[in-house]
């Protein structure tokens, strides 16, 4: 079977209020189902790979064949946990250790 | 070679400095190098060089422009003598037929905007895109609907976007997309917002262009046409001689 090639995503979110892990991914793939459909969002194959409380990124990754579709998913973000917020892409990478070292 | 970014159009009152001053140090934040925000009529100087001194602080570049919804040919063509040579970019907001016809043929458009909620409004067709592609005129997307709207009415609003862009790029009319926001939450990105358009059907590298090279573009041949050196397209005073 064919690997499938992924790419990491560090994504800042701007928000009065600190969502959860939870809350956040549930933003993400509401935003993706919106514009895709579920059928759509299910092939993202996103996940939340890491949580930085204190500068608000969130490392999450997608498969690269759905890469343009989360893209033009995160910035229709406009609220979470009932709050104004957007989120940013801050870098995206192949690996996570690329990843690291592109926004520190 | 890395790309300098432009949002045209932030939707602020001139008058409110305290909104102006955030967007603009928001805009620098994400790396913008170019702002402009829309006048409807003369420009006060002192509202100008107030904007213009923020943007300088914040290390932007401030564009003049101007938003005309004319209510006849007339109308228009009144507004472009008035006012073509006090603004860098003119986007003349097309509600009729007439009116977006007579815009895209006039060269002194620079940019074609379509009401978004009325889908019945949007005269980006092909005989559009062909007066148009003459004229060097723009055709600009903003963006907020597509982050405030949901539903039907975003759905009708990004398909008939898809069928505008593929027309505009059929007769190679720039796009140039916008952010078209007052607010400081709504505002993204210069990657983020091209992202958005890969949903009307750009791909990656025309995206980009659509947020960069399309809109700069438009500035710095507005920029070299309103100096004193420009004598006619390609030529330009480079030195002058005393008379003898």
């Amino acid at each position: 079977m064919k690997r499938v090639k992924r790419r990491y995503l560090a994504l800042q979110l701007e928000c009065e209020v600190l969502p959860s892990e939870r809350e956040f991914m549930d933003v993400i793939w509401s935003a993706v189902t919106k514009l895709y459909g579920e059928v759509g969002a299910s092939l993202t194959g996103m996940a939340l790979i890491n949580f930085d409380g204190e500068r608000n990124i969130f490392v999450v990754r997608a498969s690269l064949a759905s890469m343009l579709m989360v893209r033009a998913s995160l910035p229709t973000v406009t609220c979470v946990a009932g709050r104004c917020a957007s989120v940013h892409v801050l870098a995206v990478s192949g690996t996570l250790k690329a990843l690291f070292s592109n926004i520190c | 070679m890395t790309r300098t970014f432009a949002d045209l159009h932030l939707r602020i009152n001139p008058k409110d400095l305290h909104t102006a001053q955030r967007l603009i140090t928001k805009a620098a934040r994400f790396g913008y190098s170019y702002i402009s925000i829309p006048f409807n009529s003369s420009p006060q100087q002192a509202e100008v060089d107030t904007l213009r001194a923020m943007c300088t602080n914040a290390g932007l570049d401030f564009v003049l422009r101007a938003d005309f919804k004319p209510q006849s040919q007339e109308d228009l063509m009144r507004f472009l003598r008035k006012f073509r040579r006090q603004f860098e970019i003119i986007c003349i907001a097309c509600d009729s037929k007439e009116i977006a016809r007579q815009a895209a043929k006039d060269r002194r458009v620079d940019l074609l905007s379509f009401p978004s909620l009325d889908y019945r409004k949007r005269f980006f067709d092909r005989a559009e895109a062909q007066l148009a592609s003459c004229s060097l005129a723009a055709l600009e997307v903003d963006i907020k609907p597509l982050l405030v709207m949901e539903g039907p009415a975003r759905v009708r609003l990004l398909s008939s976007l898809h069928r505008e862009v593929a027309v505009a790029l059929e007769f190679h009319v720039p796009v140039v997309v916008s952010s078209g926001v007052g607010e400081e939450s709504l505002l993204r990105m210069p990657r983020d917002l091209a992202s958005l358009a890969y949903l009307f059907g750009l791909g990656e590298e025309q995206a980009l262009e659509t947020v960069s090279s399309n809109p700069v573009g438009i500035v710095l041949r507005n920029r070299e046409k309103l100096s004193s050196r420009f004598v006619a397209p390609g030529i330009r005073v480079v030195k002058e001689g005393k008379s003898s």
